[in-house]
């Protein structure tokens, strides 16, 4: 075989990228919501944080424990400042009765447990309990590329809605909580 | 105001480009036409109409900080990213704190090149001096048409100028900003020169070792500025966004280390064809491709196509131009690559225990970490395009392929250095490698047991490796003493390249232990801080000791003064700060650090939580700077290699 076609393998590939490129120049990146939407929320079997309140004292929780009602699952970390603003509003609709599950992220693969436990001891906790997504397969699955996130559950364990960035009145009062009334009534 | 003729410093500064682009077109058009028709004066004017395209662009480039300096808000571009409360220092470096200036700085860079290669490379014969300047035209052509056109930072806001700027923004208000894109650009552009030889070789199909000589200084010093420049960048981060994360693997961040990954594999590449004759072909694509990947880093940065922290005013126009540029530049190499690169037959061979086989590992392995990383940054695109829906890549990812491929690499220059061309003896490999092996097999098992109590296989495979580079390194290093006099006339004796070599991997070790080191020992904690209240994070203490609020000219603060001890002894007061800068109203958070060669102490202040208590986060991180060490260390191996002797070479001689 000629040897000279090899050295068009790099033009092929460029020629593939151009066409890509083409089609992503007409679309918008900051609209991230969703290929998860209307799917079911992955399968996962994770430790969960000790924490004071945990009523079902769970050493361990899969998606099992969190379908049945309509939830909010968040995805946080300690590193993430946007949390922190956005925790005083999730222990909040917590007190409104809103269920919350925690994913805890850690962006930092040695990142110890015992700072994302002393955060929740020391800013309240508004999750029913949260699980820690030690390889981040979880959050993989999910997509997550930064916290903090939030996703709406409805009662089948189907995800009905992905908002990024911290939940605060303004999210909640026009996005999340119209949702979750509708969702409480399928 | 100004005098009449001082107000029209804008529109010099236009005319300047515009002056400047008509000479990147005759820098394209006439020596290349004279290097065919073997015309001596044409070929001979590259170098005036380069010094003259300079020129002009300095001109405008300077017009542009005039403006700055002087608050002529009536120019669009100093509106929008000055002010006048801003103090002067960052005034000049707003210059290219936004898109189009940032736009002009990198015409400039394109330009210093250009000049450069026109006064250095007068020892090359001048067909290919003509194409290459040639080819560094038709850049430039690409660059100042895409300012003229989209992006022209003299726009006037007129006839009602407004009467205060916009202000820069304040994560750029800072020593890393003014520092931080000239040198990455310098890296970037400079990877357009080993780009232009590449051409010109191609064009002339000559590509032998003199060539590779030739291009050699340019893409190691390139390498060496882009080095420099991706390691300030993460320098700024590290102190200046305020997580202590140094690397986010964000697409920005990878657009300017996948040039960085094949540049390194490029000066390896060089290297084989410089001294063996070989690898040709891929030493030829290997330049177009950094040079490629400069170019598909501009494009991501200012199209919009990805989300990034690094948000240029993004516009489609713009985008659409880079791609269209792009694909001229890549696709005619590409094409030209594809029919004019030499065909390899039956090359000289080589044992499979050589220098070149170690070289050629290297190259592998650098470019699919490079493919790793461009997968990782355009899935979302390739699945947005795809209509799979909006998807992002993390840090998982990036870790799961770079670290274990990264090792290896690591573990491979440990051996390759000491390796002979051609063929090497395994006894020689005995006598040279076996004792640093087990020296650094020991430091590597030992380090983890004695500097933390709980054992890291991470860290003891990190620390192994990094002491193997190094003492291969010496060991090799009195190996080629054997048999000089005495200890200073060796040390003369080996080349400046040698020396280079050394230290550019000596840097890597020292990046490799930052990295390993400061991730896995860092101690980090978010907590709430209350005034008089004492936090332990062994073995250092932290006491909170007042809060008092600072009014500076461009914005006010709040600073809370934290007193740190050691084992129950004073050390020192650190204070960060929570600033809000008065034009726009931008809350900051500027971190107080105590930098240490051995570990960093990084205190960030949160939210305030209530009068007398805030949210803080303290980190703690060993050895985290060495991570920027071992890249200057690689800058500084690069300069060492550049003015090596070999590469001075008949530079008396006038050649015609």
């Amino acid at each position: 075989m000629n040897k000279r076609l090899f050295l068009f393998i790099p033009l092929v590939f460029f020629v593939l990228l151009g066409l890509l490129f083409w089609r992503g120049l007409s679309l918008n990146p900051n609209e991230k919501p969703s290929a998860l939407v209307n799917k079911p929320f992955p399968e996962f079997t994770l430790s969960v944080l000790a924490a004071a309140e945990n009523p079902q004292h769970l050493v361990r929780a899969s998606r099992n424990d969190i379908i049945g009602r309509v939830s909010l699952v968040n995805v946080w970390a300690t590193w993430c400042t946007t949390c922190l603003a956005e925790h005083e509003f999730l222990n909040r609709l917590k007190s409104q009765g809103v269920l919350i599950y925690g994913i805890y992220y850690p962006i930092d693969f040695v990142e110890e447990k015992s700072g994302a436990e002393e955060w929740l001891r020391d800013l309240h906790n508004p999750y029913v309990f949260t699980v820690v997504d030690e390889d981040r397969k979880l959050g993989m699955n999910l997509g997550v590329f930064g916290t903090p996130e939030t996703f709406v559950l409805d009662k089948k364990g189907m995800i009905r809605h992905r908002h990024l960035g911290d939940v605060n009145e303004m999210v909640w009062v026009n996005e999340l909580q119209p949702l979750l009334q509708a969702l409480e009534k399928e | 105001m100004h005098a009449d003729w001082l107000s029209l410093v804008p529109e010099i500064g236009q005319l300047s480009l515009i002056i400047a682009f008509c000479f990147s077109v005759a820098l394209f058009l006439l020596p290349l036409w004279g290097s065919y028709r073997n015309n001596l004066l044409m070929m001979l004017s590259a170098r005036s109409i380069a010094a003259g395209f300079f020129i002009f662009v300095l001109i405008s480039f300077l017009c542009l900080t005039w403006s700055f300096t002087q608050n002529d808000f009536s120019v669009a571009y100093v509106a929008t990213n000055s002010n006048s409360l801003l103090p002067m220092h960052y005034k000049i470096s707003a210059v290219w704190g936004g898109h189009e200036g940032s736009l002009l700085l990198w015409i400039l860079m394109l330009s210093g090149w250009t000049f450069a290669v026109a006064l250095f490379s007068r020892s090359i014969p001048l067909e290919l001096q003509a194409r290459v300047l040639s080819v560094m035209g038709f850049v430039a052509i690409g660059f100042s048409l895409f300012i003229l056109i989209t992006s022209n930072p003299f726009d006037r806001n007129l006839p009602i100028p407004p009467q205060e700027g916009n202000d820069l923004n304040p994560l750029l208000q800072d020593i890393g900003l003014i520092i931080h894109p000239p040198v990455l650009y310098m890296g970037y552009v400079g990877f357009s020169v080993v780009f232009a030889f590449a051409i010109a070789a191609l064009l002339t199909g000559r590509m032998d070792s003199a060539w590779a000589r030739w291009s050699r200084p340019w893409a190691i010093i390139a390498w060496g500025f882009l080095s420099l420049g991706v390691a300030m960048g993460s320098w700024w981060a590290y102190y200046e966004l305020g997580w202590g994360g140094w690397w986010f693997w964000d697409p920005v961040e990878n657009a300017a280390f996948m040039p960085w990954l094949v540049g390194t594999a490029l000066i390896h590449s060089l290297a084989v064809t410089e001294k063996r004759g070989l690898f040709k072909s891929w030493t030829i694509l290997l330049a177009i491709f950094a040079f490629s990947l400069s170019l598909l880093g501009t494009f991501l940065v200012r199209s919009g196509v990805l989300t990034s922290v690094h948000a240029f005013a993004n516009d489609p126009e713009r985008g659409l131009f880079i791609l269209g540029f792009l694909l001229v530049v890549v696709g005619v190499s590409l094409v030209l690559y594809a029919i004019r690169a030499p065909v390899v037959k039956g090359a000289q061979g080589f044992d499979w225990l050589s220098r070149e086989t170690f070289l050629l590992a290297n190259n592998i392995l650098l470019v699919v970490v490079m493919l790793v990383v461009l997968i990782g940054t355009l899935y979302p695109l390739i699945a947005d395009a795809l209509g799979l829906g909006k998807i992002s890549v993390g840090a998982p990812f990036f870790n799961m392929f770079f670290l274990p491929l990264m090792g290896l690499l690591c573990l491979l220059m440990a051996v390759g250095p000491v390796l002979n061309w051609k063929k090497t003896q395994p006894a020689l490999l005995k006598t040279l490698l076996l004792k640093p092996w087990v020296i650094s097999l020991l430091i590597g098992l030992l380090f983890p047991l004695f500097y933390a109590e709980k054992y890291s296989i991470p860290v003891a495979v990190a620390v192994f490796i990094a002491s193997w580079i190094t003492t291969a390194l010496i060991s090799d290093f009195i190996y080629r003493l054997r048999h000089a006099d005495s200890f200073i006339s060796g040390f003369k004796k080996l080349s400046m390249s040698y020396y280079a070599m050394s230290i550019a991997h000596v840097g890597v070790a020292v990046s490799l232990i930052g990295i390993v080191l400061s991730s896995h020992y860092s101690q980090e904690r978010d907590l709430r801080l209350q005034l008089g209240q004492v936090v332990e994070m062994a073995p250092y203490q932290f006491t909170l000791k007042s809060l008092i609020p600072i009014r500076e000219s461009n914005y006010i603060a709040d600073q809370a003064d934290i007193e740190v001890q050691k084992n129950g002894k004073f050390l020192e007061i650190l204070s960060p700060q929570k600033r809000r800068y008065l034009a726009r109203g931008d809350v900051m958070t500027e971190v107080a650090l105590d930098a240490g060669l051995l570990r960093d102490i990084y205190i960030a202040m949160g939210d305030k939580l209530s009068d007398d208590a805030w949210a803080m986060r303290i980190h703690v991180k060993p050895f985290v700077r060495w991570i920027w060490l071992g890249a200057i260390f690689m800058a500084l191996g690069s300069l060492l290699a550049v003015i090596d002797k070999r590469y001075r070479t008949k530079t008396a001689e006038v050649s015609l």
